[in-house]
C-alpha cells in the first residue's frame, strides 16, 4: 500500500479524505498530522459556538471514529517540523518521522497580525481556531474593540455582543465586507447591526494599542486621534497562507504555495490545498472553492486524475447576525471599463442590486432575503440574455414568468 | 324605510327606489318600470362627504351664510344700481329642481329686472326648443314613452341612445324583441353601440340631416305618401317647404352619394317612412349640436307634419333631453329668451300678465344673453357679475378655455356647487354650499312631460343649502321680501303651477293649474304626472297646435353650405356621452367602477386614418383646432367614418391634463337657438410619442406632467381618497422628481432601473400599509391596477414583492377588461360562457350575470357572440 501523509486537519483536508476514501479506499495507507489537538470540526460553525448557538461536539463534524472507520492514523496536537523531500518524509515536533509516497499539505492560514505597536499585549487576540473561541468564551464581559470589517470581525463582533461585552468595531473602508457587499448593502448591514448594540467607527486607521501598564490592552489608539478604551481588542484584518513549512522545503511559494490546476506543488509527490495554496496567483479564505480542490486533488491522489481545478467565480453566501447575504461577480461595477448598468431593489430588511452588461448579469448583491440568490446565480453562470425579464428580474424568479395576455391589459383604454 | 325618487342623471327621469344603502329601480315609475342602468345603479356609490363643498367662502375664506349672502346680495345690488340690471346675469343648469328654476328666473326676470338668465340646456335642447316653438307654437314634445312601444318603425337620429339614454333604448329593444317585424332605423356618422338594434344604419355624413329629411319630404310627394287632408286642415306652410325640399333634386343616386350612404339604404329608409303610419322619430344632441340644428329639427318635424303623425299612439317626432331637469328649466322660463311657463318676453300681453301675476314693476322686457354670448360679455366687461348654479361652463362651453380667462377676470363670480373642486369653482370669488341629490327636495320633469319628486333620504353635509334657499335668502337681501316669502319648496311649486293659468289663457298646452293649491302633505305624497296635469298624455294628436293659427306649421329648411374641410383641419371632430359616465364627472367621477368601461380620455378615429396620420392605437394623439388643443389616448374604431374623429365630453382639468374637448370647439352657433354646434369641430391630429410612461396612487394632486388620467380608487387615507393617475411625459425624470411625487412615508419600497428608466415606489406608513405607489417606465410598466387599489383598502399585510410588482404573485389568468360593469364580469368570463354553448344574450346573463342589470353592455355582448361564433 501507499502511503500518504496529510499535513493539516482543517476543513480541506477532512473534505479531501472523505473523498479519497470514498474513490479508492485501499489506495493508501494514510496518516493526518493535525496542529489543533482537536478532531476535524467545522470552522463555519466557530461563530455560531462563540455565540452560544451550538456545541463542541455539535460541530466535530470528523469525530476520532471517523478517521477510526477509515483506518486512517490521526496525530494530533503534534505539527509536523519539517519535510524531507529527497527522503520522503516529514518530521513533527514530538518526534514522529513518517514515510510518504503522496504528501498533502493543507496547512491554512493564520490570522493576519496588526502591524502595531502593542499587537502583543495580553488581551490582544484573534478568531481562528477553536482555542480562539474557547479563549474568547472565557473572557468576564468587558469593553471589546474588533479591529476589521470583513466576515470574521463582524462574526466575532456579533458573537461577542451576544457574550455580554461592549463591542466597538474599526473598520478601514468605507463600508463594511467591502469585500464581498457593496457600499449600499454594506451601509444596510451597519445600520442594522447598529440596531442591535454594536458600535462602529468607520474609515478608521488603528495606530497603535495603549499598554495598560501591566502588559495588557488599555485602548486602541486611531490615526485621527480618537481613543478607544478597551479591554480585549480582536483582530480581524484578513488571514494568511501558512507556506513556511513548504518553503522550507523548498516548494514554490509566492503569497501561498504555489500548485498547478491538478492541485500539484513544484514535487510531483507534494499536493496542497485550501487557504494555504496560490493557484493562478489567488488565494483562498472561503469554503466553496476548498472543497472544489478537495474533489480534484482527491481524484488525482485515487489515480483517476482527469478533472483540473479552475477557479469558477462561484457565490459568496454569507451569514452575519442571522442576516443573509449572497453576492458574486462584478457588484459594484467598478472593475470594467464602462458600460455596466445598475439595477436596485430597496425594501425594508432586503436589498437587491444586479450589475448588468450587454443584457447579461455579470455580479449581484442580495441583502437579508437571499431566497432569489440560485436564480441569479444560474443566469449568471449560464450568462443568459435577461433582455425580456428586465422589467420584474429584481422582483425575482416568481414575477419573471410571462402571463397570458397580462402584458399589455393596462394599455387597453376601453373595454 | 325606503322613499321613492328620480334619478340624477339623463332626461329619461328613471324613478327610484330607496332607504340610503340599497336602490332598486321604482316599479311604479311609468318611464322606467324597474329598470336603472349603470350609472343610476351605482348613484349612492357617488354620495358621501368627500370633496365636498361644506362651508360659504368669499374670496377663499370661510365664512356664515350671512356674511355670504350679504356679500352675494351687496354686490349685485351694487352693480345693478351702478351699471344697470344688464351688468349682471345668473348660468343655471338642468341639474337645478324645477322650484330652484323658478325663483331663479322670478329673481332675474322679475325683479333685477334682466334677462340674463341662461341655462345649460342652452348647449343641449335649444335648438330643439326652436324646433317645437316653430312647429308647434309652444316648446312642447308631443310624444310619450310608451310611443316607442307602439311604433312599427324607430327612427334613432343624433342619439346613441344605448349609451346616453339606456331605459329608452331597453324599453325600444324590449319592444322590438316582442314584435320583431318592429324596425329600427339609425341615423349617425358614427356605427355606436345603438346600431346593435338597428335593422339599418344610415351613417350619413355630419351634418346632412336636413338634406336627408328634406329628400324624405320629396320622396314622400313623389310617392304619394303624403297626408293631404291632415296638411290642408291642420297646418301651414307646406308648400314652400316642399319647393325648398325639392330644390335639391330627386336623383337618389346623386344625393346618397352626397349623404354618404348607398342608394339602396337611403330609399328603404325612405320606403319604410312612407309606409309606416306609426313612426317616431327620436332626436337628440347629434341633432340640436349643429350650426343648424334648428332646421334640422323642423326638417323632422316637417315629415312628422306631412303625414300627420305628430302627438299620435307610435307615431309622433320626439326629441329626448339630456338633462334630469331641462324640461322643467324650459317650462319655468329659465332660458335668456323665454318669459316664464312658455310665455315670450317681447310679446307685451304675456309680459303684461306675468308682470301682474309676480306683482313686478320691473319684469324684463327684452331678451336676455344666450349662453355664449353671455359669456362673450362677462369677458368684455358688459356682465359684471355672473352667478353659475350647479354648471361648470369652463368644461362646457365651446372656447372653453376663452370662458376660462373670462371668468378669472370677471368682477365677481358667484358658484354655487355641491363639489369642492372643478374648474369653474376655481374661478370664483364666491362660492355657496348647494344640496346634493339625496338631500334636495323638489320636482323634476323629464322627456315625456312627467313631473316626479327628488325626495331627501340623507342629511346635508356641512352647511350645505337648498338653491332656492340660497336665491330666496339673496332676494330678500336685495329688498325683494315680499315676492320671496318662500319657507318650503312646495310653496314654491304652488306658486309656478298657478302661473301656468297665464300659458293656458294664452293658448299654450302647460298646464299645472291643478297643483296650485297643493299642500304641503300633497307634495310629499306626490306621484309622478305628466303634463298637462289631468290631460291627455300626447298633446297636438287632434291636429290642433299652440299657433296663433292653431295650425302646426311647417318650416322650409335650406341646405346647409357645404363647407370645405382644409389641410390644416383635415378631421371632424364630434363629441358625446360614454355609456358609464355623466356630463363633467362631478358625480360619475366619485365611483371607480364607473371608469371600468373607459377609464381615460380618448379620441376613437377609424383604423385608416389612424395608418394615415401616423397614430397608433392605444398611443397617444393631440388633436388641436382654431381655438385649443387637448392630448388624449387614441381608440381604433372601425365605427368611425374615415375623416371623423370622435372624443367624450367628460373629462376636466379634474380628471386629465388637458382633454376638455369643448377647449377645441369654436364658438359656432346656430342662428335661432344659440346653441353651440359641438358636434362639428375641424381638428388636426398628431402623434404624441412619451419617453415614459407610468402609474401613480396617491391622495395627492397630480404631478405636473404632459399627460396624466385620474381615476378614483374606493379607499380612504388621512390624506383623502386614493386616486390612481395614468401618466406619461416626454421631459427627462429625475429621482428626486419622483420623491416629490410621493408623500412622506415611515417605509420605502424601491426599485430603480435608470439605464432603462424603469423606477417603483411604493410608500407604507408605519403599520406597514400602502399609502402611494409609483411606477415609471419607458413603456408602461407591468401592474394590476385593480388588485393595487384592493392593497389601499386592505387591512393585511401584503407580500413586499408581490407590492412593489404591483401584482399578486400567484396571480390568476387575466380575465380581460370589464364588460359587465353592473356585476364586473370580464371579457374572457363572457367569451368562457359563450364557449361552453350560450348562445344569446340571455343565455349567457344566466351562465355569468353579464347584461342581466342595467343592459347597457348587452350590443358588447352581442359582439362577443358574434366574435365567438365566427
Amino acid at each position: 500500500m501507499k502511503r500518504l501523509v496529510v499535513i493539516g486537519n482543517g476543513m480541506a483536508a477532512c473534505r479531501l479524505l472523505e473523498e479519497l476514501t470514498r474513490l479508492a479506499p485501499d489506495l493508501y495507507q494514510i496518516t493526518v498530522v493535525g496542529e489543533e489537538p482537536f478532531a476535524g470540526y467545522n470552522r463555519v460553525m466557530l461563530s455560531p459556538l462563540l455565540c452560544g448557538g451550538t456545541d463542541e461536539a455539535t460541530i466535530t463534524t470528523y469525530p476520532h471514529e471517523w478517521y477510526r472507520e477509515r483506518g486512517i492514523r490521526l496525530i494530533t496536537g503534534s505539527p509536523v517540523t519539517a519535510i524531507h523531500r529527497h527522503r520522503r518524509q516529514v518530521m513533527t515536533a514530538a518526534g514522529h518521522l513518517l514515510a510518504y509516497d503522496r504528501l498533502l499539505l493543507a496547512t491554512g492560514a493564520s490570522p493576519r497580525q496588526l502591524p502595531i505597536d502593542g499587537a502583543d499585549l495580553d488581551g490582544v487576540m484573534s478568531f481562528r481556531d477553536l482555542h480562539d473561541v474557547r479563549k474568547l468564551l472565557s473572557l468576564p464581559a468587558g469593553r471589546v474593540v474588533v479591529v476589521g470589517g470583513g466576515f470574521l470581525g463582524l462574526e466575532a463582533a456579533d458573537a461577542l455582543l451576544k457574550q455580554g461585552h461592549h463591542v466597538t468595531l474599526v473598520h478601514s473602508r468605507g463600508h463594511l465586507l467591502n469585500q464581498q457587499l457593496d457600499e449600499a448593502a454594506g451601509h444596510r448591514l451597519q445600520q442594522d447591526l447598529e440596531a442591535r448594540g454594536l458600535t462602529f467607527v468607520m474609515q478608521a486607521r488603528t495606530q497603535s494599542i495603549e499598554n495598560n501598564g501591566q502588559g495588557a490592552v488599555a485602548a486602541v489608539l486611531l490615526a485621527d486621534g480618537q481613543r478607544l478604551p478597551a479591554d480585549y481588542v480582536v483582530q480581524a484584518v484578513g488571514i494568511v497562507p501558512r507556506a513556511e513549512l513548504a518553503a522550507q522545503a523548498g516548494l514554490t511559494v509566492n503569497q501561498g504555495i504555489r500548485v498547478d490546476d491538478t492541485l500539484q506543488t513544484f514535487d510531483p509527490a507534494i499536493y496542497a490545498i485550501g487557504e494555504c495554496v496560490e493557484h493562478r496567483q489567488r488565494t483562498f479564505g472561503l469554503v466553496a472553492p476548498l472543497y472544489e480542490q478537495a474533489a480534484v486533488c482527491a481524484s488525482h491522489l485515487a489515480e483517476l486524475g482527469h478533472r483540473r481545478y479552475l477557479y469558477a467565480d462561484t457565490a459568496t453566501r454569507l451569514k452575519i447576525s442571522g442576516i443573509d447575504l449572497v453576492s458574486f461577480g462584478d457588484f459594484s461595477g467598478e472593475s470594467d471599463s464602462g458600460g455596466s448598468e445598475t439595477l436596485q431593489l430597496d425594501l425594508p430588511g432586503s436589498y437587491r442590486r444586479l450589475q448588468i452588461r450587454e443584457n447579461r448579469i455579470v455580479g449581484m448583491v442580495l441583502y437579508g432575503d437571499v431566497a432569489e440568490a440560485p436564480f441569479y446565480e444560474t443566469l449568471w453562470r449560464e450568462q443568459a440574455d435577461i433582455s425580456a425579464l428586465r422589467s420584474t428580474l429584481l422582483l425575482g424568479e416568481a414575477f419573471c414568468n410571462p402571463r397570458d395576455g397580462g402584458g399589455d391589459k393596462q394599455e387597453d383604454i376601453a373595454a | 324605510m325606503s322613499i321613492c325618487t328620480t334619478c340624477p342623471y339623463c332626461g329619461v327621469g328613471c324613478g327610484i327606489r330607496t332607504d340610503g344603502t340599497a336602490l332598486e329601480g321604482d316599479k311604479q315609475h311609468p318611464a322606467n318600470t324597474g329598470r336603472l342602468c349603470v350609472k343610476g345603479s351605482s348613484v349612492l356609490e357617488t354620495l358621501g362627504d368627500q370633496d365636498r363643498l361644506l362651508q360659504p367662502e368669499v374670496n377663499g375664506e370661510v365664512v356664515s351664510w350671512d356674511q355670504a349672502l350679504d356679500e352675494v346680495a351687496e354686490r349685485f345690488r351694487r352693480i345693478v344700481d351702478e351699471h344697470g340690471p344688464d351688468a349682471v346675469a345668473f348660468y343655471v343648469s338642468g341639474q337645478l329642481l324645477t322650484e330652484d328654476y323658478y325663483v331663479a328666473n322670478k329673481l332675474m326676470k322679475g325683479f333685477i329686472g334682466s334677462a340674463n338668465i341662461d341655462t345649460n340646456s342652452r348647449l343641449c335642447m335649444s335648438s330643439a326648443v326652436v324646433a317645437h316653438k316653430r312647429a308647434f307654437g309652444e316648446d312642447v314634445v308631443p310624444g310619450c314613452y310608451e310611443d316607442l312601444e307602439l311604433a312599427d318603425l324607430v327612427i334613432l337620429t343624433g342619439s346613441n341612445t344605448a349609451w346616453a339614454h339606456p331605459i329608452v333604448y331597453q324599453r325600444i329593444a324590449a319592444a322590438k324583441q316582442a314584435r320583431p317585424e318592429m324596425k329600427v332605423v339609425v341615423i349617425d356618422p358614427r356605427r355606436t353601440a345603438t346600431c346593435d338594434l338597428a335593422d339599418l344604419h344610415l351613417a350619413i355624413r355630419p351634418g346632412q340631416d336636413v338634406p336627408l329629411f328634406n329628400g324624405l319630404l320629396t320622396w314622400l310627394a313623389d310617392q304619394n305618401a303624403l297626408d293631404l287632408d291632415y296638411i290642408e286642415t291642420h297646418t301651414e306652410g307646406f308648400a314652400e317647404t316642399l319647393q325648398t325640399a325639392r330644390d335639391q333634386g330627386n336623383d337618389w343616386e346623386v344625393l346618397a352619394s352626397q349623404m354618404g350612404v348607398s342608394k339602396v339604404d337611403l330609399t328603404t329608409f325612405y320606403h319604410w317612412f312612407a309606409t309606416c303610419e306609426r313612426t317616431v322619430t327620436v332626436f337628440s344632441q347629434g341633432v340640436n349640436q349643429a350650426r343648424n340644428g334648428s332646421d334640422q329639427g323642423n326638417a323632422i318635424i316637417n315629415a312628422h307634419l306631412a303625414t300627420g303623425r305628430v302627438g299620435k299612439p307610435g307615431a309622433s317626432p320626439f326629441s329626448i333631453t339630456g338633462q334630469p331637469n331641462a324640461m322643467g328649466g324650459r317650462e319655468v322660463g329659465g332660458l335668456a329668451n323665454q318669459l316664464a311657463v312658455h310665455l315670450d318676453i317681447d310679446n307685451p300681453d304675456h309680459h303684461a300678465a306675468v308682470a301682474d301675476f309676480w306683482q313686478s314693476e320691473s319684469l324684463a322686457n327684452a331678451n336676455g344673453l344666450t349662453a355664449v354670448d353671455l359669456f362673450n360679455a362677462v369677458e368684455s366687461g358688459e356682465v359684471k357679475a355672473v352667478w353659475i348654479m350647479a354648471t361648470n361652463p369652463v368644461d362646457s362651453l365651446p372656447e372653453a378655455d376663452r370662458v376660462r380667462h373670462a371668468l378669472m377676470a370677471c368682477d365677481t363670480v358667484v358658484v354655487s356647487d355641491c363639489v369642492a373642486s372643478g374648474d369653474t369653482l376655481a374661478c370664483a370669488d364666491i362660492r355657496l354650499p348647494a344640496l346634493g341629490w339625496g338631500e334636495k327636495s323638489g320636482m323634476v320633469t323629464n322627456s315625456e312631460r312627467c313631473v316626479s319628486r327628488q325626495r331627501p333620504f340623507v342629511d346635508a353635509p356641512g352647511s350645505a343649502k337648498a338653491d332656492w334657499w340660497i336665491i330666496t335668502e339673496v332676494a330678500r337681501r336685495m329688498g325683494y321680501e315680499a315676492a320671496f316669502p318662500y319657507q318650503h319648496e312646495h310653496e314654491i311649486f304652488a306658486e309656478y303651477s298657478a302661473l301656468t293659468a297665464l300659458a293656458g289663457r294664452f293658448g299654450k298646452r302647460l298646464d299645472l293649474t291643478a297643483a296650485a293649491a297643493l299642500s304641503a302633505d300633497q307634495y310629499e305624497q306626490w306621484q309622478p304626472q305628466q303634463w298637462p296635469l289631468q290631460g291627455e298624455p300626447r298633446c297636438f294628436g287632434d291636429g290642433h297646435f299652440s299657433t296663433p293659427s292653431g295650425r302646426g306649421r311647417f318650416v322650409a329648411c335650406e341646405n346647409p353650405r357645404v363647407r370645405q374641410i382644409g389641410d390644416a383641419f383635415p378631421i371632424i371632430l364630434n363629441s358625446g356621452r360614454i355609456r358609464d359616465q355623466w356630463h363633467t364627472m362631478t358625480r360619475t367621477g366619485r365611483a371607480g367602477r364607473l371608469f371600468a368601461h373607459l377609464s381615460e380620455p380618448f379620441a376613437a378615429l377609424h383604423p385608416k386614418d389612424i395608418e394615415r396620420y401616423r397614430l397608433s392605437d392605444g398611443g397617444f394623439v393631440r388633436l388641436s383646432s382654431r381655438v385649443g388643443d387637448a392630448l388624449v389616448r387614441v381608440k381604433s374604431d372601425a365605427g368611425q367614418r374615415p375623416g371623423t374623429a370622435f372624443m367624450p365630453m367628460h373629462w376636466t382639468d379634474q380628471f386629465s391634463r388637458r382633454a376638455r374637448v369643448d377647449a377645441l370647439v369654436p364658438a359656432r352657433l346656430d342662428p335661432h337657438s344659440g346653441q353651440p354646434a359641438f358636434k362639428h369641430t375641424p381638428v388636426n391630429v398628431s402623434d404624441w410619442q412619451p419617453r415614459w410612461h407610468g402609474w401613480l396612487f396617491t391622495a395627492a394632486p397630480p404631478p405636473a406632467v404632459e399627460y396624466w388620467a385620474r381615476v378614483p380608487v374606493d379607499a380612504f387615507l388621512q390624506a383623502g381618497q386614493v386616486q390612481r393617475y395614468r401618466l406619461a411625459g416626454d421631459a427627462d425624470l429625475t429621482e428626486q422628481q419622483l420623491h416629490d411625487w410621493m408623500p412622506e412615508a415611515a417605509q420605502w419600497l424601491a426599485l430603480n432601473d435608470p439605464a432603462t428608466g424603469h423606477f417603483r415606489r411604493a410608500a407604507l406608513d408605519k403599520e406597514g400599509r400602502l399609502i402611494a405607489w409609483l411606477a415609471i417606465g419607458e413603456e408602461l410598466p407591468l401592474c394590476d391596477v385593480e388588485w393595487l387599489a384592493n392593497c389601499f383598502a386592505d387591512e393585511s399585510e401584503i407580500q413586499h414583492l408581490a407590492l412593489l410588482a404591483g401584482q399578486p404573485v400567484d396571480a390568476g389568468p387575466d380575465l380581460g377588461p370589464v364588460v359587465c360593469s353592473c356585476f364586473q364580469v370580464r371579457q374572457k368570463t363572457i367569451e368562457a360562457a359563450v364557449e361552453e354553448g350560450a348562445d344569446s344574450v340571455e343565455a349567457i346573463g344566466k351562465c355569468c350575470q353579464a347584461g342581466t342589470n342595467c343592459g347597457s353592455c348587452i350590443p358588447e355582448l352581442r359582439g362577443v357572440l358574434e366574435t365567438c361564433s365566427v
